[in-house]
């Protein structure tokens, strides 16, 4: 409403006024890099999907990489036994942000048919999900629907800075696990080392006088 | 046409001639022979010997409130000779509280998965395997899953893993 009252701005031809946050989406969506998490038939559906006839260029979701740090969009695409469900979540901790993931069918989403003692009963027990694909497996265009759906959620959400992430947060906390295994506790009260890095980490935000 | 393996009555006799009647029978033109558990390992040694020179398969049954059955588990030996086409199925069989047969990866190197699988699966400890570590369950899994008194869907051991919410990951 704000815009409307003000005097209205004689704008060039082909210049469009938006929020930068909404720019940095529209980047996000239209150039998401899926990595592969292929362990079952779902994954051939999904190969056919980056294949030529369904050609998953058309929405911006074409480059494979098999390197979590190279990705913002897991598919996990068939079940996940026990013995993988390590490596799924390490995969996922790899990758950085801002990352989103799409569990692709039914065994991946809830475990499907099999029900037995190796087999993950679905995978957002234990990483987040934010599209379910249902199918056995799913066909190429519903994978495709879910791409669009999540295109339309990146779009709803994000921003330019990332400060939604808190990224720096999390590493103290992150790097305090992994460094000073014998020290657990991410409770900054009881954890020295914890202590050290909060305090050095304020001290360099705050600006100097 | 299906292929009929050549019969194995010459062996069967020289079995039996060295180790003393063993019980043996055959189905669709396929032998078995049951063997005891203290002698698995000189009778598949023999069988080595004899020309079967290669070893299919070793795998396990378990009878548990099986129709019939004697013991709990039974091995499964799948042996052919790579120069007359003769197969020969050895059956052995074993008893809880500790079920146990001498290795053969001595005989056979490709024995050390097959007993690794099955030690894994069934919990039957093959004495003088050279590390006999489980094979597809992960390290810390503790039970032996294909034996029949454990529940198909687990102890829990699918559920036991930390959750990765979105603030730390």
């Amino acid at each position: 409403m704000a815009l409307i009252q003000q005097p209205r701005l004689e704008l060039p031809e082909n210049v469009v006024v938006g929020r930068l946050d909404a720019l940095a989406n529209w980047c996000r969506k239209n150039s998401l890099w899926p990595m592969p998490f292929a362990t079952a038939c779902c994954g051939i559906e999904l190969m056919a999907t980056g294949a030529s006839k369904h050609d998953l260029a058309r929405f911006g979701a074409e480059v494979f990489r098999f390197s979590p740090r190279q990705c913002d969009l897991m598919i996990v695409a068939g079940r996940v036994v026990m013995k993988m469900l390590p490596v799924l979540q390490r995969i996922w901790q790899q990758m950085h942000e801002p990352k989103w993931c799409i569990s692709m069918g039914a065994c991946a989403s809830t475990g499907g048919v099999f029900d037995t003692y190796a087999v993950v009963q679905g995978i957002d027990r234990f990483i987040p999900v934010d599209m379910y694909v249902p199918g056995c497996p799913p066909r190429p265009e519903q994978l495709i629907q879910a791409i669009i759906d999540l295109q339309d959620k990146i779009q709803r959400e994000g921003t330019i800075s990332g400060r939604e992430f808190d990224t720096a947060g999390r590493q103290l906390r992150k790097r305090a696990l992994v460094e000073h295994a014998g020290v657990l506790s991410t409770d900054a009260s009881r954890n020295p080392v914890l202590q050290r890095e909060l305090a050095a980490a304020a001290e360099s935000a705050v600006p100097r006088t | 046409m299906p292929f009929t393996p050549p019969p194995v009555d010459d062996v069967l006799a020289r079995l039996c001639g060295r180790f003393g009647s063993l019980e043996s029978s055959v189905f669709r033109g396929q032998t078995r022979v049951i063997v005891p558990a203290e002698a698995s390992f000189d009778v598949l040694s023999f069988l080595k010997e004899t020309g079967f020179d290669l070893l299919v398969d070793v795998t396990c049954v378990d009878y548990l409130e099986y129709r019939g059955a004697r013991h709990r588990y039974g091995l499964v030996y799948l042996l052919a000779s790579t120069a007359t086409s003769q197969r020969l199925t050895v059956r052995v069989f074993v008893d809880d509280p500790r079920p146990a047969v001498r290795s053969v990866v001595p005989l056979w190197g490709a024995a050390n998965w097959l007993e690794r699988e099955v030690w894994d699966l069934f919990g039957i400890r093959f004495e003088g395997h050279p590390d006999l570590r489980r094979l597809v369950m992960p390290e810390e899994f503790t039970a032996h899953p294909l034996r029949k008194d454990y529940p198909l869907q687990g102890r829990g051991e699918r559920h036991n893993f930390p959750v990765i919410t979105r603030d730390h990951s």
